[in-house]
């Protein structure tokens, strides 16, 4: 144990008036990690996915809606016209979008991401309707420079994996028992304010967010 | 200001300078509104803001009570998800251990914006052995090109103006073969992260702070919106994480609550666009991500704090709000408190942490308004701690005599005649309450100098302006 270690667990008691906490109290304390309160969430009526899409249009990113998997080509061939990006993608290796017959003539990469790459498609774990976000987990499949080098990051998201609030997604993942090198919330493009507070889009990861929302699962 | 030089002792000197500066006036008036608006807009729109408001004063409070545990815990976490912890009782210490960590000279290390690394001094502790700084979040790379300290604890660089900006890239940015002065916003941004990507991209070390440290997964958080702090960890191979002992939370629930309060009262969004927890070193099959992650906790006085009169500034979420809602930090910007966190916060905080005999006037920079404590997410009594330092003072006699109470604030507050406006009209309704059997004060809080010699008759419960202007 360091010295600093030693020193500033003894302040700290020493500030508290107590010793270390007896076994009692540790294990209070340990149930209330294994067990956590749910907090408050705030009440909403709206369906999950109406109120993500509408969450997220409000932070700047878009949406499209498509009824199944296999319109996704489509619906992300029109985005890279609507700015006359070509087809050149770096992709996450998800098992949903494996699932996709993407066109022949598509240039797909599975890697992480590097300066020059223009867009990337990903999957993602979860949908938060409570703020419109998404979140992704770092991983074989994922590396997490796809969410942030390349200049427009098309997200891939079906409407069962959207959940109602944040502790809903920290209830999945302990579900699941684990916890990756990182977990990125995403809730719009990047952005910053830092030149007279006017906000502009574009800092330093994405400067578009798009979102394709898959209704059905099939 | 000469900012090298700047200090919290010389609050009254930097004030006034301050007071003069025509471009800082500029700045500040633009950024206050628009805090302001965003956050009561955000505030209002959530229905249980009050109720998350007390549960989340009870999880810290919580905590406080609970800090070795949930520290150990933290620790035990990190430990198994493959980083190290490092503990720093002084802010001289922590540098020791970033400098151990890095090894080495000559390194090129990337910072995302955190306030303990500039507790810390680190930038000038790195420069010093040889290693090159690159600040990543725009605010605080425009300071850096200005050789300045943050002026804000979430906005760094709100002091400048677009025009003293464009003169800074176009001073500092024909090394990268860009020439042309840039004056529109838009183009502003595109240059730096042109000039920064390169950056991201060939450096050693990155560090970042930490908003929070979550005991049940041995994970730090960052809440930014250009995703800066993302590329600082994720491209090089160190990643380093800053953070001060109070920030530790049991778990990821508790985090969601100070997350609901912490972007709405900072900037008025319900979430910022990149919230990231990060758990140790990259896994072994990932293919990107650092090898190493260290967790660097800074005490710095704070165990101290604990259990003291001020521990409830030890639940403060950094989120500015208090700062945006001062009328004193909106006159004279944040440099001219002399130490690195300035505003209501930076007040209560600053003595605790480098001697109340080092920053007598700050408690006093305050005109006893009370917006900071009613704007304050953690229910922190910004202004009852700020009389608690000047009664300390008073006490341990570092102050002669009560007339400085209050003084200063007041003589900052008379020469801004619209500050002066909003803050009397305040003032008389107070004290009309207060000398409403008398008809007249003997004595007026805080310049007791003046009132010694004469009554002060009492004001009607308006301004003279306020009736002047009912009368028209
Ligand atoms: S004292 Fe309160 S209002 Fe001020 S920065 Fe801390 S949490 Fe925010």
């Amino acid at each position: 144990m360091s010295d600093a270690r030693r020193q500033i667990m003894a302040n700290i008691r020493r500030s508290l008036g107590r010793d270390e906490l007896p076994e009692s109290a540790q294990l209070e304390l340990r149930s209330r990690i294994s067990e956590p309160e749910q907090g408050i969430r705030p009440h909403f009526d709206q369906d999950l996915a109406e109120r993500f899409v509408e969450k997220l249009e409000a932070v700047a990113g878009t949406v499209t809606r498509v009824p199944s998997l296999k319109q996704v080509p489509a619906a992300v061939q029109n985005y890279l016209d609507q700015y006359q990006i070509k087809a050149k993608l770096v992709m996450s290796a998800d098992s949903t979008l494996a699932q996709i017959d993407w066109p022949q003539d598509w240039q797909i990469e599975h890697r992480p991401a590097s300066g020059g790459d223009h867009v990337s498609v990903t999957g993602v774990f979860a949908g938060i309707a409570e703020t419109g976000t998404l979140a992704l987990l770092s991983g074989p499949v994922h590396p997490t420079t796809l969410n942030f080098l390349p200049d427009d990051h098309i997200a891939l998201i079906r409407a069962d994996q959207i959940v109602s609030h944040l502790e809903d997604l920290w209830g999945l993942m302990r579900k699941h028992a684990h916890m990756p090198r990182t977990v990125n919330l995403i809730t719009g493009p990047s952005r910053t304010a830092d030149v007279e507070q006017t906000i502009q889009l574009g800092a330093h990861g994405p400067r578009r967010l798009h979102v394709v929302l898959v209704e059905s699962s099939a | 200001m000469n900012l090298e030089h700047r200090s919290a002792a010389r609050f009254k000197p930097q004030a006034a300078e301050a007071l003069q500066d025509d471009n800082l006036k500029r700045a500040l008036a633009k950024a206050k509104d628009g805090f302001v608006l965003k956050r009561l807009q955000a505030v209002s729109n959530l229905n249980e803001f009050e109720s998350i408001r007390t549960e989340a004063r009870r999880i810290k409070d919580h905590v406080l009570k609970h800090l070795d545990y949930y520290l150990e815990e933290f620790e035990r976490k990190v430990i198994a998800t493959g980083g190290h912890v490092h503990w720093a009782e002084t802010a001289e210490q922590a540098c020791n251990v970033v400098q151990d960590i890095i090894g080495g000279e000559g390194k090129q290390v990337l910072k995302g914006k955190s306030m303990v690394s500039e507790e810390m001094g680190l930038n000038a502790a790195l420069e010093q052995r040889g290693h090159t700084v690159v600040e990543t979040d725009l605010g605080e790379y425009i300071i850096q090109l200005a050789h300045e300290p943050p002026s804000h604890i979430i906005a760094p660089a709100v002091h400048k103006t677009r025009d003293q900006i464009s003169d800074l890239f176009h001073q500092e940015h024909p090394k990268y073969g860009l020439h042309k002065r840039l004056t529109e916003v838009p183009d502003l941004v595109s240059e730096a992260r042109q000039v920064l990507r390169d950056k991201f991209i060939n450096s050693d070390v990155g560090i970042t702070g930490a908003n929070f440290l979550i005991a049940e997964t041995g994970s730090t958080v960052i809440v930014t919106n250009e995703g800066n702090g993302d590329l600082s960890q994720i491209l090089p191979n160190v990643h380093i994480v800053t953070a001060s002992i109070e920030k530790v939370v049991p778990t990821l629930n508790d985090a969601s609550t100070l997350l609901r309060l912490l972007a709405r009262s900072a900037t008025g969004q319900e979430m910022s666009s990149y919230t990231t927890f990060s758990t140790g070193a990259k896994r072994t099959d990932d293919q990107d991500g650092p090898e190493e992650f260290h967790v660097i906790l800074l005490d710095n006085g704070r165990s101290k704090v604990l259990g003291s009169d001020f521990q409830d500034i030890l639940r403060c979420i950094k989120c500015g709000a208090c700062l945006n809602h001062c009328p004193v930090y909106g006159a004279i910007g944040g440099h001219a408190y002399g130490w690195v966190y300035p505003g209501p916060m930076g007040s209560v905080l600053t003595p605790l942490i480098i001697g109340l005999e080092n920053a007598l006037d700050l408690p006093q920079a305050c005109s006893l308004n009370g917006r900071c404590g009613q704007v304050c997410p953690m229910s922190i009594p910004l202004p009852d701690l700020l009389r608690r330092h000047r009664f300390k003072a008073f006490q341990q006699g570092l102050i002669d005599s009560r007339t400085k109470y209050g003084l200063t604030a007041w003589a900052l507050m008379v020469k801004r005649p619209r500050l002066y406006h909003a803050l009397t009209s305040v003032l008389t309704r107070v004290l009309a309450l207060m000398g409403k059997s008398k008809g007249s004060l003997r004595a007026v809080p805080f310049a007791s100098g003046w009132t010694s010699a004469r009554d002060l008759p009492v004001p009607q419960g308006q301004t003279f302006q306020q009736l002047w202007a009912k009368r028209k």
